[in-house]
């Protein structure tokens, strides 16, 4: 016969760790004056030739600098060193998705009051991502149009975790006869009321948009519309 | 898959919480667990059974109670249930919102333990 059990309440987080943490990041980054924008997508959405297009423009007029996160190799790294910003490459070995204290390890040595714009390019994953706050100010998620219009519907977790989506490669679109009226159903389906850009980092299409959205952030804060978790 | 890592996560947590309390044995560890978490049952408690049997809490069983998607409805100016995660509208009058309040959860809610192990029990299981 088995004892008789009884509940003890207990009212905790799982993730309390690196909540915590991403609140204490989010509060030095607004301390700081750096604006921090994640990326996430599933691999080959065009993050990395994203953010080398994003880099280039920016430091114009900004101080601006990016984590990248993948499983193994620093190849994302050395190719967006070409921006000539300060990079670092987050290797996580076998943990499919950034957490805060990856984010928190890689700034050591970093002054990130020196920066205007800190982006974190996260690990190629539309699933794992989706969970862990990073402290970021802004959450861009990216599809391609090869990837097909229902990519929200299939992953709604991520999108709506997302509080800009950025469709890539837009100059394929002919191409591959993407749908973008679908693709906007897809999104406004699972987020809405999402902010969306269409973007080609190849032909630049899109991109002064795009620009000029993360440059108003400057200034005002965390602008995101990013819900707590619960 | 992040399934191990958050299962190592709730096996961590309710280590500390029962220590808090001087618990000696976890027969079971109760968790709410919303869709919108990103976290899928079923690997869940695949990635438990394995992380239990090298942490504090060998005997603890996993315990999902799985939670709703809520939006506050401005039409309805009320919370309402939604029927799809793959579509955010009020089920009542298909308004579409992006004000979740419910369906994030992560979260402990409770620890399962043998009634005699302490002599105050809060909540009867």
């Amino acid at each position: 016969m088995n004892a008789p059990t009884r509940l003890v309440e207990v009212r905790t987080k799982i993730l309390k760790q690196n909540d915590v943490l991403a609140r204490e990041l989010r509060e030095r980054f607004r301390q700081d004056g750096v604006t921090v924008v994640s990326l996430v997508s599933s691999p080959g959405a065009g993050k990395t030739a994203l953010l080398e297009d994003l880099l280039l423009r920016l430091r114009e007029n900004y101080r601006v600098a990016a984590l990248v996160g993948d499983l193994a190799t620093d190849n994302d790294a050395r190719r967006l060193a070409r921006a000539e910003v300060p990079t670092k490459q987050i290797t996580t070995g076998t943990v499919c998705h950034l957490e805060a204290d990856m984010v928190a390890d890689a700034l050591q040595g970093w002054n990130t009051d020196e920066l205007d714009f800190l982006f974190i390019e996260n690990v190629g994953n539309l699933v794992c991502p989706a969970t862990w706050d990073l402290g970021e100010a802004l959450r861009l998620v990216l599809f391609s149009v090869t990837e097909g219009e229902d990519k929200p519907l299939k992953y709604p977790t991520i999108f709506n975790t997302a509080d800009v989506a950025v469709i890539t490669k837009m100059d394929l679109a002919t191409a591959v006869e993407f749908d973008a009226a679908e693709a906007k159903r897809s999104l406004q389906s699972v987020r809405p009321g999402i902010e969306t850009f269409d973007v080609s980092a190849k032909t630049g299409e899109g991109m002064a948009e795009l620009v000029e959205r993360l440059r108003s952030l400057r200034g005002l804060g965390d602008a995101s519309n990013q819900q707590e978790a619960i | 898959m992040h399934e191990l890592s958050i299962a190592l996560n709730i096996l961590d947590v309710a280590a500390e919480e029962a220590e808090r309390r001087s618990i000696g044995c976890v027969e079971a560890v109760h968790i709410k667990l919303g869709p919108l978490s990103g976290i899928v049952k079923s690997a869940l408690l695949s990635a438990f059974d394995l992380a239990r049997e090298h942490s504090a809490l060998p005997e603890a069983r996993l315990v999902v109670e799985d939670m709703p998607i809520v939006i506050y409805c401005k039409h309805c100016q009320a919370e309402q249930p939604v029927e799809s995660i793959q579509e955010l509208v009020c089920s009542v009058c298909r308004t579409p919102s992006n004000h979740v309040v419910g369906g994030r959860e992560m979260e402990i809610t409770a620890l399962e333990i043998t009634a005699l192990e302490i002599a105050d029990p809060e909540i009867n299981a």
